[in-house]
């Protein structure tokens, strides 16, 4: 909301303080000011001149020459203006002085610009007349200037005047952030309140007296709501004899100042009641209302209608309408119909000040595609007592304003109004919330400044009488803020809590995610993040197959768009997008890890909350191979107490990488990641000119194997003995299997078996390959001798028989 | 015989005097102490002396047998330092070309923030803990007293999944799953990411990060949460932090507020950073509302409390001047090794 200071002073007479107190008092009692701004910005010494003669420049066709008196003196200026003659008074700004902006109405520079005495094609001009453009506003915020050229005054302002005064331009315009408990605060007399209590001066509302003629408006309409939980109150007067014409300058400027574009006294008073009471108002021309009715009823599914603003509007059961004896004419606290729009040639108005439901005009609004500055209003929940005000202060001002007569009475429709609220006056309670210790009588001098009304209650306590503009008011700690921001934020104590200790802690869960963002990086992985949704296509691009069941996916059915409209249901897209936007950088070498979530529905149509599992992703391209992601993962099984040997199982099955380059990582014969070479295709899908690997860890899954116990086993005392053994083995038989079989037969004395060498090619028969193996046995409580090694040798060359391998001289 | 001693003796050091390798030395050795060398040869000749004699000249042969072995001995050291010496004066390296580095990982700027804030409120004795990012409208906004049509809930714009499962718009869901546990004193912090439903562009995404905290115990007042915060904000962001509290409304919490904190640039005197004011808008605050406390089965006349939510991303585009929100989410490892 953006509002003059001039305004808010109208109400608070006594207010004397500089914009910056201003903004920073009110900030502190919670009315925030987002920024303000001088309205005469980079104004100086601008006057009010009045043109004495005018002569052509002899020099160039498009130039006048003028003498002006500028109240001390009569200075010449040239202009190329030519809406002038002797005699007008306009804004003359001196030399030295400086102007807002160009008179091409451009956005406006931070400097201004500085005018200074000059020749203009051979004849001295000391100074300039000005635009409107050039004061920094517009012909929307001040109709009677010109459209082009020098803005002209009244005869009767007076010469040598302050101009930026005499335009009303000598003021500031703050801008606030209501909070959405503050209905009442949404309207100038609110926020006056506020200034009146905060600087502890009178607030001085406007005195609003029912005028009214010897009619009974009872004779012109009559009003039916149907639907009175949609609108709680409708109140309509009548006014007669309409003379539209411009409403008067102060209500102009002050319109203007807040943004709001003057037109005539007929809408200038209803947007200035708007603004003042923060109640939106609607005019009809009572002759457009058949049978001289309102009926405030539902739409009709599938309806039409026709707003003012010429746009036919699709509605429904849910949209509230205003109709007369025939058909419908505004929609509800919206926006009015065409049918029924005020013209010029209006005789006879129909003011109509409503309270609508707040969340259903929000969602009419929304629904139609339509917010309008009234829907604004409506949609924060207005207060009934606010409607009957404003249009008695719209009567007034139509009357005060000479804009037509107002007939007697109002017909009003309302719903029973709740009676004023009443809360015990509680002060020890405040304090003991705020850890405080005001006194009574300073907490009843708040509440007087608020309009609180106090009522001794009869048991020796005092009843607090909640005003009606004061919706927020409804529990003691309510009443506490009152208290608190009053007395002051910055003078209530800071301490720290006491009662008992307790252990701060990150959770098991948190500790192990910690750990492996340590290893990540040790091993050169940064951390990325990555949206948790993204486009169903993105299965399409990892191969998956139709059925596969990472597409039951939790569904979004409000996304911003198809890219975010499913949680996704695995980490792949978001690194191999990150891998794609480094690679088409140009970044070499590039190795991303993240930690994020992952979103399983439990059943379709989802009914519980989906499964959220913690995926630990690793994926890089460049430097490395398979066999570098199987070393971080073995990294983090040893620092997270998993201290097993992983399996490997080569049979994943993941579309979406290499065939013959894939593992599911198995723990102790739990399935709980995977890893491998990214597809060839799904590199081509994500744009990657390079191998990329991937590894996925399902934190779930390895948690319950995870623990930061450890036992110290003791330094081997005795020497190990180690034997080599080199073997010709099938190419389809794994290392692994190898090494399994080894450990196995190898039995207790067996401390380590260590692959030191492989080779596959020339010397070696098609279809095997040569694996050597360094095999240590160490027993922890004597020196080995032959005999046991031998033996244990023996278990494991049969066992390498079993599995068709020969041992290689 | 004596003389002969004396002569191999003064032999032995002319001849060491000028040896300079390791096998010259070696052949000196050789010819003196060798099978064939020529004290060898003396010893030899010991038949030749007489019995009673022979004690004394063994002793004196042996004396010079020592001696020479003495000598010898410091001629290889000093030959041995010489050589050392010479090779290391040929090792000599150009200190300053490039380091080899052990390429490490970099957190992303999120997470070194967040786990800063950890460690605060962990060592003020919090618990970090966590809740669904999928979420029932129950737990987001009717128990923190938004009930259904309030605006509260428009303007957080809310990603729905069904009618009553939702992307949770905040983290202040988690304060009520900690009420619901029944466990009192609580003192919580939630991080975690949340969702609402605005375009990409260089302030907004729609998926952020918050971190809830929550305190409840008997006499928990607003002094104690403007207390905590300023702990809170001084060990974030320097010990000279000065905060300010202004009444805001928030509809879980009352009172409520917003903290500011003197801008980390200018110190409070004002600058472009602050626009000005020499002070950042951080975080929104209050006291826990009754009837959030009576919805989560507190009694709210025995138990009070105060929660706060941070921004993570305001923090950490603030901390480390990252002018455009979408960096965070794009992985550039240029951007994310500069942390």
């Amino acid at each position: 909301m953006n509002t003059a200071l001039s305004w808010i002073k109208a109400y608070v007479p006594e207010l004397e303080c500089t914009d910056q107190e201003y903004c920073d008092r009110m900030t502190l009692t919670g009315t925030k000011v987002e920024g303000y701004e001088r309205r005469d910005k980079n104004l100086e010494k601008i006057v009010v001149g009045q043109i004495l003669s005018i002569e052509k420049h002899p020099d160039a066709e498009k130039l006048i020459v003028c003498q002006v008196d500028v109240g001390t003196e009569t200075v010449q200026i040239v202009t190329g203006a030519h809406n002038v003659k002797a005699g007008d008074k306009v804004p003359v700004v001196l030399d030295g002085g400086r102007v807002a902006g160009g008179h091409d109405g451009g956005p406006l520079p931070e400097e201004g610009i500085r005018i200074k005495a000059g020749k203009l094609r051979g004849i001295p001009s000391n100074g300039m007349m000005c635009s409107i453009e050039e004061l920094g506003s517009d012909r929307n915020m001040y109709p009677e200037a010109p459209e082009e050229g020098i803005y002209i005054f009244p005869q009767e302002v007076r010469t040598g005047d302050d101009a930026a005064a005499v335009l009303g331009l000598r003021d500031t315009v703050f801008e606030y952030e209501i909070t959405s408990n503050r209905v009442d605060c949404y309207s100038v007399l609110g926020v006056a309140r506020e200034a009146a209590a905060t600087f502890r001066k009178p607030f001085v509302p406007p005195a609003v007296k029912t005028v009214g003629n010897g009619e009974d408006v009872n004779d012109y309409i009559s009003v039916e709501v149907r639907d009175p939980e949609l609108c709680p109150r409708y109140c309509a007067r009548v006014c007669k004899n309409i003379k539209i014409a411009p409403s008067p300058e102060w209500m102009q400027r002050r319109l203007a100042a807040s943004g709001i574009r003057p037109i005539n006294n007929l809408v200038d008073i209803t947007n200035y009641v708007m603004e003042e009471y923060g109640q939106p108002m609607h005019a009809f021309d009572l002759e457009a209302i058949a049978g001289r009715k309102i009926i405030v009823r539902r739409a009709e599914d599938g309806e039409e209608f026709q707003t003012l603003d010429g746009q036919m509007r699709k509605l429904d059961r849910d949209v509230l309408m205003i109709c007369d004896g025939e058909k419908e004419i505004a929609i509800a606290g919206i926006m009015g119909g065409e049918n029924s729009k005020i013209t010029d040639r209006v005789q006879t108005v129909l003011f109509e000040s409503a309270v609508f439901n707040g969340p259903s005009i929000r969602k009419s609004a929304k629904r139609i595609g339509l917010r309008t500055d009234s829907s604004g209003k409506f949609e924060k929940g207005l207060e009934s007592h606010n409607a009957e005000a404003a249009i008695n202060r719209a009567c007034q001002l139509i009357e005060e304003l000479g804009c037509g007569e107002v007939v007697g009475g109002m017909v009003d429709a309302a719903q029973p109004m709740p009676e004023a609220k009443e809360l015990p006056f509680r002060p020890e309670k405040y304090n003991r919330l705020l850890g405080t210790e005001i006194s009574e009588a300073e907490m009843l001098d708040i509440f007087r400044r608020l309009e609180i009304g106090t009522l001794e209650d009869g048991k020796g306590g005092i009843t607090l009488k909640i005003p009606y503009f004061r919706q927020d008011l409804n529990c003691d700690a309510d009443i506490a803020e009152e208290v608190a921001r009053f007395y002051g934020y910055d003078r209530i104590p800071s301490t720290l809590p006491a009662g008992e200790a307790t252990a701060g802690k990150l959770s098991y869960k948190l500790r192990i995610e910690q750990k492996a963002r340590d290893i990540a990086e040790y091993c050169g992985f940064s951390q990325g993040m990555s949206y948790s949704f993204e486009s169903p296509k993105v299965f399409d691009k990892l191969l998956l197959s139709e059925e596969d069941t990472l597409r039951r996916t939790v569904t979004i059915s409000n996304p911003l768009g198809e890219d975010f409209s499913v949680m996704r249901t695995s980490v792949l897209n978001g690194m191999l997008s990150s891998l794609s936007f480094n690679y088409n950088r140009r970044n070499k070498n590039v190795r991303l890890y993240e930690l994020e979530n992952i979103y399983l529905p439990k059943s379709l149509p989802m009914t519980d909350l989906p499964d959220e599992r913690m995926q630990f992703v690793l994926g890089f391209y460049g430097e490395g191979d398979f066999f570098t992601l199987k070393g971080v993962i073995e990294e983090f099984f040893t620092v997270t107490g998993m201290g097993k040997k992983p399996a490997y199982d080569p049979r994943a099955g993941k579309p979406f990488l290499h065939p013959g380059r894939q593992a599911l990582i198995k723990y102790d014969g739990n399935e709980v990641g995977y890893l491998g070479e990214v597809h060839p295709e799904v590199l081509d899908n994500y744009e990657i000119g390079a191998r990329a690997y991937v590894a996925v860890l399902d934190m779930p899954s390895l948690l319950p194997f995870t623990t930061f116990d450890r036992k110290y086993e003791g330094i081997a005392k005795y020497p190990a003995v180690t034997r080599d053994i080199s073997m010709v083995a099938p190419r389809e038989i794994l290392a692994g299997d190898i090494e399994a079989m080894i450990l196995q037969r190898g039995g207790k004395l067996l401390e380590s078996c260590q692959l030191f060498d492989l080779y596959e090619g020339a010397q070696i028969r098609q279809g095997f390959k040569s694996v050597a193996y360094s095999i240590t046995f160490r027993a922890k409580d004597r020196t080995l001798e032959d005999s046991d090694v031998n033996a244990a040798m023996k278990k494991i060359l049969n066992g390498l028989e079993q599995m068709g391998i020969e041992l290689r001289q | 015989m004596k003389n002969k001693l004396e002569q191999i003796k003064e032999k032995a050091i002319s001849q060491l005097s000028g040896c300079d390798t390791a096998d010259k030395l070696n052949e000196i050795r050789v010819s003196i102490l060798g099978k064939k060398g020529e004290l060898t040869d003396l010893l030899k000749s010991m038949r030749d002396v007489a019995p009673e004699e022979r004690p004394r000249v063994g002793q004196m042969v042996n004396e010079a047998r020592g001696e020479i072995e003495r000598l010898l001995e410091e001629r290889r050291g000093k030959i041995e330092r010489a050589v050392r010496e010479t090779k290391m004066k040929a090792e000599v390296i150009d200190v300053t070309l490039p380091a080899k580095k052990a390429e490490l990982g970099h957190r992303h700027p999120d997470t070194i923030v967040l786990e800063e804030v950890e460690r605060i409120f962990v060592g003020m004795g919090y618990e970090v803990v966590e809740g669904p990012e999928v979420e029932r409208d129950y737990y987001n906004f009717e128990a923190l007293n938004i009930p259904a049509d309030h605006p509260a809930k428009d303007e957080q714009d809310t990603f729905y999944v069904t009618g009553d499962i939702l992307l949770r718009t905040q983290t202040s869901g988690v304060q009520v799953h900690e009420m619901e546990k029944g466990r009192l004193p609580i003192r919580m912090i939630a991080p975690g990411r949340v969702f609402r439903s605005d375009e990409v562009d260089a302030t907004h995404s729609p998926c952020f990060h918050q971190i809830e905290g929550l305190v409840i115990d008997r006499h928990i007042t607003f002094a104690d949460l403007k207390g905590t915060l300023a702990v809170f904000a001084r060990e974030l962001f320097g010990e000279a932090t000065k905060v300010k509290f202004r009444p805001h409304h928030f509809p879980f919490t009352e009172p409520s507020a917003e903290m500011d904190v003197t801008c980390f640039k200018c110190g409070g005197s004002g600058c472009r950073f602050c626009k000005g004011s020499g002070w950042i808008e951080i975080l929104g605050c209050g006291m826990v509302h009754p009837h959030v406390l009576e919805m989560s089965g507190i009694d709210p006349e025995e138990y009070t409390g105060f929660a706060f939510g941070v921004g993570l991303e305001r923090i950490t585009l603030l901390k480390y001047e990252i002018d455009d929100m979408r960096l965070l989410y794009e992985n550039d490892i240029r951007f994310l090794k500069q942390f």
